[in-house]
């Protein structure tokens, strides 16, 4: 019994271990790649959105794979964390605070922020189940995009000004600066996303969901999606690991959002990047990755990702093959007679059979 | 086994994007790129931006290119969308890109001026109209800025006496809409009009404008001003048109397209006043030759964008031409950066004779605001009509 038990406790670590090496590795090639120079222009500006990507499907993952809830509002949360940490940059951007810290404390105050609303979204939204949690984030990802829309915040010497009518409302003194203008969004927060940066957070989202998964927390939250009736009878407390859940994955896309905040020097809501268009974009990364499966999430935000701009030598085409790229890859992956065909030519298992023979 | 597979994928495709990325050797050309949406909602512009600088391209290669060198021109899309342009943008950078002319959109284009002001890459913006777009000193733009349309149009409402009790309705998700919007509010004050009623939509709420149409009939506005692209205001007058609300109808460059909208009834565009800087009709020899050329290469009566980019290809030229004036020539071996540097001076020298400039041709200051005026235009019989 004891004997299994340990089996089992290494396969999990070394499942583990496997994704925190391809991301390093990953990560070093890169490395390598920057500094022989044989990275081009293309790829290099796509790194960071890879990684926010990734970030943001992590925490989706957490969410749909382990509490086995619907989110369709992962990109409100992304939203909320890119607009309170430009905010946040912004506001100390002329106090002389030191750079790196600052930044520091951006990642902190956007992950807070997003884990705040996502605690607040959860109270009432998690007494829900299936569709009806799908659809209610939805509408909260719309509701928060649009708010920041109509948004205008100004900051002069008498302190901070609000109004959701237009600029001219808010009364500023002469010194007074826009931070968050409305349709317009904020403009010119530094670039301080890098590359290193974003695998620094990718780890670290991996080790806080790994350990969530495997600590005795995680286990209720997916007894509580695998049957919440015998989960409640054993006297778990749904609504607290629910919210602990959901809390944890709005957290770690409100990281994404922060590096997406810093990474232009636009920031918007606009339903290309804050939309539900984007919350669905990064269900399909999940989906297509496996759900459960933060290492498959990881492969293919950065494929799906990647995808439309390695297509641009298709010109007009290239959202069309897109398309069906994405439906050939989800077959491909999903399918039940493509999963069948995959194990009768599995490498993995070849080489185990030619062993078992060589044993024999 | 699948992650096995993923994986063997993923690297696959790591490769073929790394064999992709060889140095190549330089061919003896200008490299010229461009960004614009040439898929999604406003893929007309970018377009329509395409085509005119194509068309510009070609004229000058024919004629012997720029002080003897071709030009290379490659378009990108960046689907109106931030984080595709600057995709957009480095692809152009990977191809050897040595100047700009773009983007299309505003939006994008604030996200893409950061890039090339931080690369010192010469950009010239046929299109991107906010001012948001300019703070950097390598950048220029061929439309007027956001305000100064939005001032014009009061402006011109106001000398006009063309109505007293104006309404809105304009795009609150959107920054070219919403900052014309600002200013117009702002100068109508001045211009002793009355806003009887100002009503936002966004992007998610564009398919139906009774409700801001009937509140502006309900407030008696006897000119309503959309200051929006023209897939909306098609669906306003086609409403309106419904409703039997027929005001002025006054609008911006945005509404220029309107007449080769598929599925609109252009009959009842009739009467829109716009602010354009360009006309299909103009009977110089210059709007002429464009607009006849064009329509046979594409089918189109092309737009204020296409005629744009046009200009923004001659005033590339232009610069390069009073550069190699002043003792830089640029060939193209020059580095985009000291090509920048080089244009950067010479923009402010040079006056074009575009086909959008009017009689005074096109100049810019400084900070990249181009100095033109505004011409406004009335659609009759299914085209425009200098006012």
């Amino acid at each position: 019994m004891r004997k299994t038990d340990m089996k089992k406790m290494k396969k999990v670590t070394k499942d583990h271990l496997v994704t925190y090496g391809m991301v390093l590795a990953a990560y070093v090639i890169v490395q390598i790649m920057l500094a022989s120079g044989s990275l081009s222009s293309l790829m290099q500006g796509l790194l960071v959105p890879l990684t926010i990507y990734s970030i943001v499907a992590i925490g989706l993952n957490l969410c749909v794979g382990y509490l086995g809830e619907l989110s369709l509002g992962h990109a409100g949360f992304m939203c909320v964390g890119a607009f309170s940490s430009a905010f946040f940059t912004k506001c100390m951007e002329h106090t002389g605070m030191h750079e790196a810290l600052r930044f520091l404390l951006a990642i902190i105050v956007g992950t807070l922020v997003a884990a705040l609303f996502g605690f607040l979204i959860g109270i009432p939204v998690l007494r829900l189940r299936g569709d009806y949690l799908a659809i209610v984030t939805l509408a909260f990802g719309e509701i928060i995009k649009n708010i920041m829309n109509v948004l205008y915040v100004g900051k002069d010497g008498n302190g901070f000004h609000f109004s959701i009518k237009d600029a001219a409302s808010l009364n500023m003194a002469e010194d007074g600066e826009m931070i968050i203008n409305g349709a317009k969004g904020i403009t010119g927060t530094p670039h301080q996303s890098t590359f290193t940066i974003g695998v620094l957070l990718i780890l670290v989202s991996l080790f806080v969901v790994f350990h969530l998964v495997d600590s005795r927390s995680g286990r209720a939250i997916m007894a509580i999606r695998d049957n919440r009736i015998a989960a409640e009878s054993v006297g778990i407390n749904i609504t607290k690991f629910k919210l602990l859940g959901f809390t944890i994955s709005a957290a770690i896309a409100g990281t994404g959002g922060v590096l997406y905040a810093h990474n232009l020097s636009t920031l918007t809501a606009l339903p290309a990047n804050f939309g539900y268009n984007m919350s669905i974009m990064i269900l399909v990364f999940v989906v297509l990755g496996g759900m459960g499966s933060f290492r498959g999430s990881i492969i293919s935000a950065v494929l799906l990702t990647m995808l439309p701009e390695v297509l641009r030598g298709l010109s007009d085409y290239r959202m069309l093959i897109y398309a069906v790229v994405l439906i050939a890859m989800m077959l491909f992956n999903w399918a039940p007679k493509a999963i069948e065909w995959r194990e009768r030519h599995s490498i993995r298992d070849k080489i185990k059979n030619g062993r078992t023979k060589e044993v024999r | 086994m699948k992650k096995v597979i993923s994986v063997l994928l993923t690297a696959a495709m790591a490769f073929s994007m790394l064999a992709g990325c060889g140095s190549e050797e330089k061919k003896d050309a200008l490299y010229i790129g461009g960004i614009g949406p040439t898929t999604g909602g406003t893929a007309i512009y970018g377009t329509a931006v395409k085509n005119g600088a194509q068309l510009a391209v070609d004229e000058i290669n024919a004629a012997g290119g720029i002080s003897g060198y071709q030009i290379e021109y490659k378009f990108e899309d960046d689907q109106n969308d931030a984080e595709k342009a600057v995709n957009a943008y480095n692809t152009l950078k990977d191809w050897g890109m040595q100047i700009l002319m773009g983007t299309v959109t505003t939006l994008p284009c604030v996200g893409v001026v950061d890039k090339t002001g931080a690369d010192n890459m010469f950009q010239v913006t046929p299109s991107a109209s906010s001012t948001d777009v300019i703070k950097g000193d390598n950048v220029f733009q061929i439309c007027f800025t956001d305000p100064n349309q939005g001032t014009k149009s009061a402006q011109y409402i106001g000398e006009n006496n063309l109505a007293k009790k104006v309404a809105i309705i304009y795009d609150s998700s959107d920054v070219y809409s919403s900052g014309i919007e600002e200013k117009f509010v702002e100068e109508a004050a001045d211009q002793g009009l009355e806003i009887v009623s100002a009503e936002a939509f966004t992007a998610d709420s564009k398919t139906d404008f009774s409700t801001q149409l009937k509140k502006a009939q309900d407030a008696g506005a006897e000119l309503v001003f959309l200051p929006i692209y023209y897939q909306e205001s098609s669906i306003i007058l086609t409403q309106a048109d419904a409703m039997g609300f027929d005001p002025i109808f006054f609008s911006c460059d945005g509404m220029d397209g309107i007449l080769t909208m598929e599925n609109f009834d252009t009959s009842l565009a009739e009467g829109v006043m716009l602010l354009t800087p360009f006309a299909a009709d103009a009977d110089d020899e210059a709007t002429k030759k464009f607009v006849s050329t064009y329509k046979e290469k594409y089918g189109d009566t092309p737009n204020q964008f296409a005629a744009d980019a046009y200009d923004a290809v001659y005033t590339i030229k232009a610069a390069i031409e009073q550069a190699a004036a002043d003792g830089t020539e640029i060939t193209p071996k020059t580095a985009s950066s000291d090509i920048c540097d080089a244009l950067k001076a010479a923009m402010t020298k040079i006056n074009v004779n575009g086909l959008t400039g009017g009689e005074d041709g096109l100049k810019w200051a400084e900070t990249g605001e181009v100095n033109k005026e505004p011409k406004a235009v009335k659609i009759e019989n299914g085209v425009y009509v200098g006012m």
